[in-house]
């Protein structure tokens, strides 16, 4: 069964037209992209910062309107960007713990409001559903009626995902719901999700640009570059064997105890300009591959070897 | 509440402000029911008595009026009307600014524009005009002041509610399907309502001085009924023969206007989170040190680190951030620092120059070493000519030691001007050589860019060119790559390595990725609530971690190739630093912790070039050291 079915989605954010010039092409934060996530796996995302991972996001859970393309959520097509439409089918764990919490409501209030407004439940099944979610993520009920900044940043991370899912939805996209956390903490919400997921026989979107948290979560992995897919494979085989020489680039780069400390890649090189896009492979200004087909055409995704696409003329 | 007023009290002016208009608002409510004449019965036989005359405490007016009663009624008029148009200004004023917040887009440009135009009218005159058009009276006078005060209120509460705005918590009340109103109104609201009643408080005694000033020429409230202005509008002509019936209204509007001020900035200040932590004094250019105890003995090292202990004192409370901490880097070594947030790496690093923010900071022990020569203690100049030349710092956040409105290379040649005698040619020389040496591509352009030119990894890259300006000989650098993507870090990374290598740079490097540390560091030192827990040779602490709590933190941290896996975790927190409890710190989250772990100090004890704090370590350390020997 496929939970998510995104077609050809693609978002250009429009600039101001400046006085006396013509209007600028606009920013193509995220290029037409296709994919697939079935019930129960989980698909994570990699990718460097602003390559377009938290405007995908956005656009998948409604706050953002796609300019081209189309959702589907468990067989429904959502494209008219309504929170409240998606809500009830897919959420978001927001990066920054503290900042996703208000700070002037309590924990029972920011956790009853979806239970309120997207399924108007009264106010004893809504106490019921409130403390069963609680008691899921492990924290305890006397937490209800205190502030979110008397909690540390793991318990305030727990109590983002209990709003999630009191939406109770299908699909829970995770956007770096670790990287504000320390090491020891991390941990503990991570191991939590994995619980949470069979619990409620969840889907989830794992963004993050940490390599080794995204390999130990996921099943498959998306690698993203310049709001472009150019690989999608196994989590167990994505980094040891990329096809596409950013993913290697990628692999290469994550320090890891007992290798030597190298600079993989060369020195100067520049990253492509969103405002001045080249034309072809995006990634040809930085790749050691790259020849003038790779300048003239952009290369698409094409199978390689089981469960395996990349986008590349040159694979590895 | 109780703290919010003893701040707001502290601070003597507000108190004074407070007192003075408590007594005004006392005597203004009593007036109904107090035994007074009526203001408006004219008696002109009894013109311009002096105060203390029989009958009128404070004499009469022109037309023989008690000024007692007419004073303290004009006074009720005042306030009142002065209030009313503040409430009103806030009311429009902070509607508009939190739509046009929160909407964005057009109609925030189009609102904006608008009230950048009314801003752009002197007010006196705006308000004149607005009278002007509704014909004089107290009620117009009204609408005229709360009208061109609108344009502060929707400005300010604009600016607010647009940050908030962008907040993730915004978004996560739309995903749980509450409507735009409700958003408006449950999420913003609550959160810029500070902020409209510190704007409130700052504006009101203007307020009232503008009524006056319209009442004064005449326009505001009509004969007979008094206001402040219109007393002293119709006692214009008795100015010098008769001053008291104009003085007396006169230290009214003083009284008000001076008392509201006090007031309003006390509230202001209380309000603002920044000055609820500290003093109400401005931090000192150095850490405050008071020394408690011996002051270690001179070593060797470069830079040593002796027993260093650094609190935070607020309140009552103490909050022991760095308890006794040793560390020491040769010339050519780089030592990682590790720990979780909150364990005390940050402040030991600033601890060094000085830099952890007084109050409340205080240094209350031990020494820190610089060529064998203290710090702690040193005078200010002394300290500033070493900051940056001798001993560099990098951020984790670049832009906090970027000036946002100057070039970066005109940043960076000035940060060598002020070390260094050196011509503005020759300097300009140096940081594009320095540039290259950091590896920005196209050096000689880049460096007539501003700093939000440039992206992340680009600034981060000029905050290293800034620590190398002087040619330092220790820079300690505060979790520099974290924010930085793996592709930019591992560039980063290999060029520090590089430079000790070259250089004979010494390198303090904190972070919490163990993965960097092994790639970078020498040796490493693990930090837990404020001590060090464990130290030794980077490839032997890795390999056989002595102290529970860093094999626990090594087990937590994901290796990339290990696949799909459940993750080790520690259980708990780590402790708050003002309440540590005796013993291991470490002991409530121990597995292997015995009843004596929590009873008196545990040394930090080692054999050779390890150490560890631990009275069961996971390793022999004596047996490590004859093992490499
Ligand atoms: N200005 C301050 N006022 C009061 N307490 C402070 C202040 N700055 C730091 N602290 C406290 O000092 C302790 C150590 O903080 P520090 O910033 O050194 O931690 P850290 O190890 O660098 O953490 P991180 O990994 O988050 O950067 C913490 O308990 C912190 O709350
Ligand atoms: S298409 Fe060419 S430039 Fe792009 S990644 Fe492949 S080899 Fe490199
Ligand atoms: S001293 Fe005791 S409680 Fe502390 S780490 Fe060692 S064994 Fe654990
Ligand atoms: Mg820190």
């Amino acid at each position: 069964m496929t939970a998510l079915k995104v077609e050809n989605l693609a978002k250009t954010f429009q600039l101001k037209k400046p006085l006396f010039r013509a209007t600028p092409p606009g920013v193509r934060a995220v290029r037409p992209m296709s994919f697939d996530v079935a019930a129960g796996e989980t698909l994570g995302v990699v990718g460097e910062s602003g390559c377009g991972k938290s405007t995908l996001a956005r656009m998948l859970v409604g706050l953002l309107e796609p300019s081209a393309g189309r959702i589907e959520i468990a067989g429904r097509a959502l494209d008219n960007a309504d929170p409240e439409e998606f809500g009830k089918l897919i959420q978001y764990v927001f990066q920054d713990p503290t900042s996703s919490l208000n700070p002037r409501k309590t924990i029972r209030q920011i956790i009853e409001a979806p239970l309120k407004r997207l399924y108007k439940m009264p106010k004893e099944k809504r106490e019921a559903r409130i403390s069963e979610i609680f008691d899921s993520v492990n924290l305890r009920e006397e937490f209800l009626d205190r502030y979110p900044h008397e909690f540390s940043g793991g318990q305030a991370q727990r109590i983002g995902i209990a709003r999630a899912l009191a939406a109770n939805p299908e699909i829970i996209i995770l956007d770096e719901p670790v990287s504000a956390l320390d090491v020891s903490v991390q941990a503990q919400v991570l191991n939590l999700m994995e619980v949470l997921k069979a619990e409620f026989g969840l889907t989830y979107l794992f963004i993050t640009h940490d390599l080794a948290v995204v390999e130990a979560v996921s099943d498959r992995i998306l690698v993203l570059y310049f709001g472009a897919v150019v690989e999608v494979g196994r989590a167990d085989s994505i980094f040891a064997n990329p096809r596409h020489p950013y993913t290697k680039l990628l692999a290469d780069s994550a320090p890891v105890v007992g290798r030597p400390l190298t600079a993989p890649e060369q020195k100067g090189s520049e990253l492509p300009d969103p405002l001045n896009p080249p034309t072809g492979c995006a990634f040809a200004g930085r790749c050691p591959r790259a020849t003038d087909l790779c300048r003239k055409t952009d290369p698409v995704l094409e199978k390689m070897g089981d469960d395996q696409f990349a986008a590349c003329h040159h694979p590895l | 509440m109780t703290a919010f007023l003893k701040l707001l009290f502290r601070n003597q002016l507000a108190a004074l402000g407070a007192v003075v208009l408590g007594i005004i608002i006392v005597a203004v409510l009593l007036t109904p029911v107090l035994p007074l004449q009526d203001p408006n019965v004219t008696a002109t036989a009894d013109r311009f008595l002096k105060p203390l005359a029989e009958g009128h405490l404070l004499g009469t007016d022109h037309l023989g009026r008690d000024m007692l009663s007419r004073l303290l009624h004009g006074t009720l008029l005042s306030l009142g009307v002065g209030v009313a148009a503040a409430l009103l200004a806030a009311l429009i004023g902070s509607a508009i600014g939190i739509v046009a917040g929160y909407v964005g887009g057009r109609t925030d440009n189009f609102v904006m524009r608008g009230v950048d135009m009314l801003m752009a009218f002197p007010y006196i005159l705006l308000a004149l005009a607005i009278v002007a058009a509704l014909g004089p009276g107290l009620m117009n006078a009204l609408i005229a002041v709360a009208a061109v005060n609108i344009p502060f209120f929707a400005r300010n509460i604009r600016g607010v509610t647009v940050s908030l705005a962008g907040r993730e918590f915004i978004d996560a009340a739309r995903l749980s399907g509450m409507s735009h109103t409700r958003i408006v109104l449950t999420e913003l609201l609550p959160n810029v309502l500070p902020v409209i009643i510190i704007a409130m408080s700052t504006t009101i005694g203007w307020m009232i001085l503008e009524t006056a000033g319209l009442s004064f020429l005449g326009l505001g409230s009509q004969p007979p009924q008094a206001d402040l202005g219109s007393m002293l509008g119709e006692a214009r002509s008795a100015l010098i023969t008769y001053p008291h019936v104009s003085v007396i209204p006169g230290v009214m509007i003083f009284l008000i206007v001076m008392s509201v001020n006090l007031l309003g900035d006390g509230l202001r200040d209380a309000l603002d989170p920044r000055l609820r932590s500290g003093a109400l004094s401005r931090p000192r250019a150095t850490t405050l040190v008071d020394r408690q105890g011996e002051v270690p003995e001179a070593t060797d090292d470069l830079l040593a680190i002796q027993e260093l202990q650094t609190q935070f004192h607020v309140g009552p409370r103490i909050y022991r951030a760095v308890g006794g901490v040793s560390l020491a880097v040769k010339p050519g070594e780089c030592l990682g620092l590790i720990g979780e947030s909150g364990s005390g790496k940050s402040v030991t690093a600033l601890s060094v120059m000085g830099l952890v923010s007084s109050p409340p900071g205080v240094i209350t022990g031990g020494a820190v070493r610089f060529q064998g020569k203290d710090l702690i203690g040193a005078r200010y100049e002394a300290l500033r000519r070493m900051r940056g030349d001798r001993v560099a710092y990098i951020f984790q956040d670049p832009l906090s030691t970027l000036h946002p409105l100057y070039r970066v290379g005109d940043q960076l040649a000035e940060a060598i001007r002020s070390h260094h005698k050196v011509g503005k040619d020759e300097a300009r020389k140096r940081a594009v050589q320095l540039f290259n040496d950091v590896r920005i591509p196209n050096a000689q352009n880049r460096i007539d860019n501003y700093p939000h030119e440039m992206s992340g990894g680009m600034r981060q890259r000029v905050g290293i060119a800034m620590a190398l300006a002087n040619d330092p000989d220790v820079i300690i650098a505060d979790e520099p790559t974290t924010a930085l993507d793996v592709t930019v870090q591992a560039q980063i990374l290999s060029l520090l390595n590089d430079l000790r290598r070259d250089r004979g740079l010494a390198i303090v490097f904190i972070t919490h990725d163990f993965g960097v540390v092994a790639q970078l560091c020498d040796r490493i030192a693990v930090m837990y609530a404020g001590r060090i827990v464990e130290e030794g040779p980077t490839n032997a602490v890795l390999e056989r971690p002595a102290h529970p709590y860093t094999k626990r933190l090594i087990a937590c941290v994901p290796e990339l190739g290990g696949g799909r896996r459940e993750l080790a975790a520690i259980r708990g927190l780590p402790p708050v630093v003002d309440d540590l409890p005796p013993g291991c710190a470490f002991a409530p989250r121990c597995d292997k912790a015995q009843p004596d772990c929590k009873k008196g100090e545990i040394p930090l004890d080692g054999a050779g070039t390890r150490a560890v704090r631990c009275l069961y370590p996971e390793a022999d350390l004596t047996r490590d050291e004859e093992a490499t020997a």
